[in-house]
C-alpha cells in the first residue's frame, strides 16, 4: 500500500439515513471480512505503538490487527480478549476516536486506523470458534457477590469465574446489562450482542439473579454475613438522573433521558400498545444536553416518528462530549443542533415552550480545556411538545445511603483505592459508581483491577 | 418469576393475591411496596404490601382492577407465575413510640394500613384506625384491621355501613375530642389531601403515602418525582411516605393524569386481543 491509499480509511458500511430512521435495527453494518483485511493492511505495526497508550485496558492493538491482515479473525479476537472480555460491545460503543485512534501515528498524515471497527470485525468473524473458555467451575475456590449487571459487574464476574471462583450477580431490573440494556438503544448495540455475553457468562458457571435490589431485597450486610459471600463487588452504576431544577420541569411530556430511554429500550414502548408501557410521541422534540445520552434520546425520538428533533446544548459542537460518529449519524438523520442555549423555564402544556438564555462563548478555558461560556440577557424560545433532559447522571445512592460507613465523595461516588477497595472490609467497587458517569471501557478496566485484587484477597492466583 | 399461592376476590374488582417470595417476605418492613409485571409485555406497576409471612415465605397484595395492567394481573390464577416481582421497595415507616396514632385508610389504602397499624400497635402505640369506602361491599378487610388496632371506626360515603360520610369527617370528630400525636393517611389523592388540610392548622404530624406513576422503582428514572417542601423527591426511593403538610398535591394530581389517553388505548388493545 502506498501514496494516497495509506491516508484514506476504508469506509465503514452504514444503512442510509432515510431507511434506518424507520426502525431500531443497527445503523452501522461494520466491515466485511475483505474490508477489514484491507483496513488492517494500512497499519504500520509500529514497534512503539502509540495507539496502545490510548487504550484504557492496554489491548495489544498492532498484534490483533496483524492477525486480521492474515485473515485470522479467531486469533485476532483471542488477542483482544486477553485484555477485553466484551469486544463485541466495545467495538461498537467505545469512544475510540478519543482513545486509541486519537493516538495512531497515521492520524498525522491522514485518517487513523479504524481500530474500533476492526475490533468489532474481530468479534463479528472470530467468535464461531470459542467464546467461552472454561466450563462451569469444577471446584469452587471462593464465593463472591457482584451487585449490578452492567459492564463493570459482567467483567468482574467473568474474570473471577475464569479462576474457578463461584460468582453470583444480583441485578435490580428484570433484564441484565445495565446501561447496555436500558440506556444504549438497539440501533447502536443490538440486544443479541448483550444476550450473547450473558449466555457466555452463564456457560462459564456464573449465576445471574434478576429482580434483586441489594439493600432492599437482600440487606447489604447479609451478603457477607448470612449469605456467606467472602467478598462483594459493588457495580451499581451512575443511574441517578440530574434535573434542571427549573419551573415547568414536572409538566406532562418532560422526561429525564433515563426515563425516556428506559421506556423504549427496556419496556418496548416503541411497540405500545402491544407492550403496555406508554410514551409520548412528540411531533417536535427538544433534547437538552450534549453527551451520548442526549444524542441517543434524540435519535430514539426520531424513530418514534417525531417530525423535528432538536439538540439544545449550552456550549458548541467542539465541546460536546458525545462520540463524533454519533453526532455525525444524528446530523445525517436530520436532527438539528442548537448551540449556546441554556434552558431557564418550560411553559405551557401539551404544546410547550422551552425558554432559554443565549450563552456567549469566552476565550478563557476551564480545567478540562473547554472554552467557558457566560449567560447573556438574550432570550430564545423553542416550541416543543416533548422535552428530554439529558444533562448527566450521578452515582446510584441507594447502597451508600444505607451503609453510612461506606466512604463517599462529593458527587456521591464510592471512594476506592488503587485496587478498587472501599472503606469496608471485603468490599470492592468499580465502574460508574466509583468514577461517576464514564464509559464502558473505563468501567471494565476498573472491574478487572478489582477482580485481580479480590483474587489476591482470596488467595487465588 | 413468582408463583401465586392464593387468590381471593375481596369485593367486586378487588383482588387479594398471595405470592411466593421468600426474600421479600424475610426483608419486608412496614409501609413498603413491590413493583411487578404480570406478563413480559406488561407495564411495571407498584402495589403496596398488605401482609407477609416470613416462615411460609409469602407476601400478600391487594389491588383494584382499574386498567390494562391490573386487568392482566387479575387473569393470573393460583399456580400461575408473575413475570417480574421486585421488592420490598421504598423507605419503611419508622416504628417509634409516637403515642396515640390514627391510621386512616380509604379504599385501596385499607390493605397497606393493616401492616402499619399492626406494627405501630406492637411497638406500644395506641392505634385508632378509620377505614372508609364508597359503599358497604367495598369496605374490605374490616376484621383484620380491627384486630390490628385498639379501636376501629368504619365509614361509607353512602351510609350503607358504619358511619355515613367521608373518613375525614370521622377524623375531624376524633381530633376535636382526643389528643392525637400522629396521623397516617393512605388512600386516593383527594382523601390524603383533605386529611392534610384538616390536620395542618391543628399542627398534628401527618404522614401520607404517595402513589405517583412509577417505572423502574429503583431511583433510576425520576418519573415518580413529587414536590415536597418545595424540593423534588423520587417517591420510589425517598418515599413513598412523606410529610402530608409539605406535599404539593396539585402537582401529583397532574402527573398522575399524564397518560389517561394512552391508558385507555392500552386497555382497549388488550381487551381486543384476549
Ligand atoms: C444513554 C447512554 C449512552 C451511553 N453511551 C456510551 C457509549 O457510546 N460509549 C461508552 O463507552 N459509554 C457510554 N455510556 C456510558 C456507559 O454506558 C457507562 O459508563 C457504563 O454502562 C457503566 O457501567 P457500570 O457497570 O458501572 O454501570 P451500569 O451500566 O449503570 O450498570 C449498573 C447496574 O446495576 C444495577 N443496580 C443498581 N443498584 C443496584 C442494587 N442495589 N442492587 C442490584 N442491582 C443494582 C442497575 O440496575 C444496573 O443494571 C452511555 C450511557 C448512557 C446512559
Ligand atoms: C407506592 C404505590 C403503591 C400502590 N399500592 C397500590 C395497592 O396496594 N393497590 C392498588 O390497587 N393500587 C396501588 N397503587 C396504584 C397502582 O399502581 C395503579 O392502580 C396501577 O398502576 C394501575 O395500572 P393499570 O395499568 O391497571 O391502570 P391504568 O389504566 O394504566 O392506570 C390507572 C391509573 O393508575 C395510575 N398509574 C398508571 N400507571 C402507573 C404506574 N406505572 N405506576 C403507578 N401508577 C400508575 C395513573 O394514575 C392512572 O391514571 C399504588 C401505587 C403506588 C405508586
Ligand atoms: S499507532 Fe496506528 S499504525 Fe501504529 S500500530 Fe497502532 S493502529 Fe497501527
Ligand atoms: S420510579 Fe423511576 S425513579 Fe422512581
Amino acid at each position: 500500500m502506498e501514496g494516497k491509499d495509506i491516508e484514506r480509511r476504508i469506509p465503514i458500511g452504514e444503512r442510509p439515513p432515510e431507511e434506518r430512521i424507520k426502525d431500531f435495527e443497527e445503523v452501522c453494518l461494520g466491515y466485511t471480512k475483505e474490508e477489514a483485511i484491507a483496513e488492517a493492511k494500512r497499519c504500520l505495526t509500529c514497534s512503539r505503538p502509540l495507539c496502545v497508550e490510548g487504550c484504557p485496558v492496554g489491548i495489544n492493538i498492532p498484534a490483533f490487527i496483524s492477525y486480521i491482515k492474515e485473515g485470522n479473525f479467531p486469533q485476532a479476537l483471542e488477542e483482544i480478549k486477553k485484555k477485553n472480555l466484551l469486544p463485541s460491545i466495545c467495538g461498537r460503543v467505545c469512544p475510540s476516536e478519543y482513545q486509541c485512534e486519537s493516538k495512531c501515528v497515521l492520524g498525522k498524515i491522514g485518517a487513523p486506523i479504524a481500530i474500533g471497527a476492526l475490533e468489532r470485525a474481530a468479534s463479528d468473524y472470530g467468535e464461531e470458534n470459542h467464546l467461552c473458555e472454561g466450563n462451569s467451575p469444577s471446584h469452587s475456590v471462593g464465593r463472591v457477590a457482584v451487585i449490578g449487571s452492567g459492564p463493570a459487574g459482567l467483567t468482574c464476574a467473568a474474570e473471577l469465574a475464569r479462576s474457578n471462583i463461584e460468582v453470583v450477580v444480583f441485578e435490580a431490573l428484570h433484564e441484565f446489562g445495565g446501561v447496555l440494556s436500558y440506556g444504549i438503544p438497539s440501533f447502536r448495540l443490538p440486544r443479541r450482542i448483550i444476550q450473547k455475553q450473558i449466555e457466555t457468562l452463564k456457560a462459564m458457571g456464573v449465576k445471574l439473579e434478576k429482580n434483586i435490589l441489594v439493600g432492599r431485597t437482600i440487606p447489604f450486610r447479609d451478603l457477607l454475613m448470612k449469605e456467606k459471600f467472602q467478598a462483594v463487588f459493588i457495580a451499581t452504576g451512575a443511574g441517578l438522573p440530574q434535573l434542571l431544577g427549573i419551573n415547568g420541569e414536572n409538566l406532562e411530556g418532560v422526561y429525564s433521558a433515563n426515563e425516556y430511554l428506559t421506556r423504549v429500550n427496556l419496556m418496548r414502548a416503541d411497540q405500545f400498545p402491544r407492550y403496555g408501557t406508554p410514551i409520548k410521541r412528540g411531533k417536535r422534540v427538544a433534547v437538552i444536553g450534549g453527551g451520548n445520552v442526549a444524542i441517543d434520546a434524540a435519535r430514539v425520538a426520531l424513530r418514534l416518528s417525531a417530525e423535528e428533533v432538536y439538540i439544545v446544548y449550552r456550549r458548541t459542537e467542539e465541546e460536546m462530549p458525545a462520540r463524533r460518529v454519533e453526532i455525525e449519524h444524528a446530523k445525517e438523520e436530520g436532527i438539528k443542533f442548537l448551540y449556546l442555549l441554556s434552558p431557564i423555564e418550560i411553559k405551557g402544556n401539551g404544546e410547550k415552550e422551552l425558554v432559554c438564555k443565549r450563552m456567549a462563548l469566552l476565550d478563557e478555558r476551564d480545567a478540562s480545556g473547554r472554552r467557558k461560556v457566560r449567560e447573556t440577557e438574550e432570550i430564545f424560545n423553542l416550541k416543543a411538545d416533548v422535552i428530554i433532559i439529558a444533562i448527566g447522571q450521578k452515582p446510584n445512592p441507594l447502597i451508600p445511603s444505607l451503609e453510612p460507613t461506606l466512604r463517599r465523595g462529593k458527587e456521591g461516588e464510592i471512594i476506592v483505592d488503587e485496587e478498587m477497595r472501599t472503606s469496608l472490609e471485603a468490599v470492592w467497587a468499580g465502574g460508574d459508581i466509583a468514577s461517576g458517569a464514564a464509559t464502558v471501557i473505563m468501567a471494565m478496566g476498573m472491574a478487572k483491577k478489582a477482580a485481580e485484587s479480590i483474587k489476591r484477597y482470596l488467595g487465588v492466583t | 418469576m413468582a408463583k401465586i399461592t392464593r387468590k381471593e376476590f375481596l369485593a367486586q374488582d378487588i383482588v387479594l393475591l398471595e405470592i411466593e417470595a421468600k426474600r421479600i417476605a424475610s426483608n419486608a418492613q412496614v409501609g413498603q411496596f413491590v413493583v411487578l409485571m404480570p406478563y413480559e409485555t406488561s407495564e411495571r406497576i407498584p402495589i403496596s404490601l398488605h401482609n407477609w409471612d416470613q416462615i411460609r415465605g409469602t407476601i400478600q397484595i391487594v389491588f383494584q382492577i382499574v386498567g390494562r395492567t391490573t386487568s392482566e394481573l387479575s387473569t393470573l390464577d393460583v399456580g400461575d407465575y408473575i413475570y417480574t416481582l421486585l421488592g420490598p421497595l421504598g423507605k419503611p415507616l419508622e416504628l417509634a413510640e409516637y403515642g396515640k396514632v390514627v391510621c386512616v385508610g380509604g379504599g385501596l389504602g385499607i390493605p397497606p394500613i393493616y401492616n402499619i397499624a399492626k406494627g405501630l400497635k406492637e411497638k406500644g402505640n395506641e392505634v385508632i384506625s378509620i377505614i372508609g369506602a364508597r359503599t358497604a361491599s367495598l369496605l374490605i378487610l374490616e376484621e383484620l384491621i380491627r384486630e390490628a388496632s385498639d379501636e376501629l371506626i368504619t365509614c361509607t360515603d353512602d351510609g350503607s355501613y358504619g358511619r355515613k360520610g367521608f373518613v375525614t369527617e370521622a377524623l375531624r370528630d376524633l381530633l376535636n375530642t382526643t389528643k392525637i400525636d400522629l396521623v397516617i393517611a393512605i388512600g386516593p389523592v383527594p382523601m390524603m389531601e383533605a386529611v392534610a388540610n384538616l390536620t395542618r392548622p391543628m399542627g398534628i404530624k401527618t404522614i401520607v403515602s404517595l402513589n405517583p406513576i412509577m417505572l423502574d422503582a429503583t431511583g433510576m428514572c425520576g418519573v415518580c418525582r413529587v414536590k415536597v417542601g418545595g424540593q423534588i423527591k423520587f417517591a420510589c426511593v425517598d418515599g413513598p411516605k412523606f410529610d402530608g403538610h409539605e406535599v404539593d398535591f396539585a402537582d401529583l394530581r397532574r402527573r398522575l393524569a399524564m397518560y389517561k389517553e394512552e391508558e385507555a388505548k392500552a386497555l382497549e388493545e388488550w381487551k381486543a386481543r384476549i
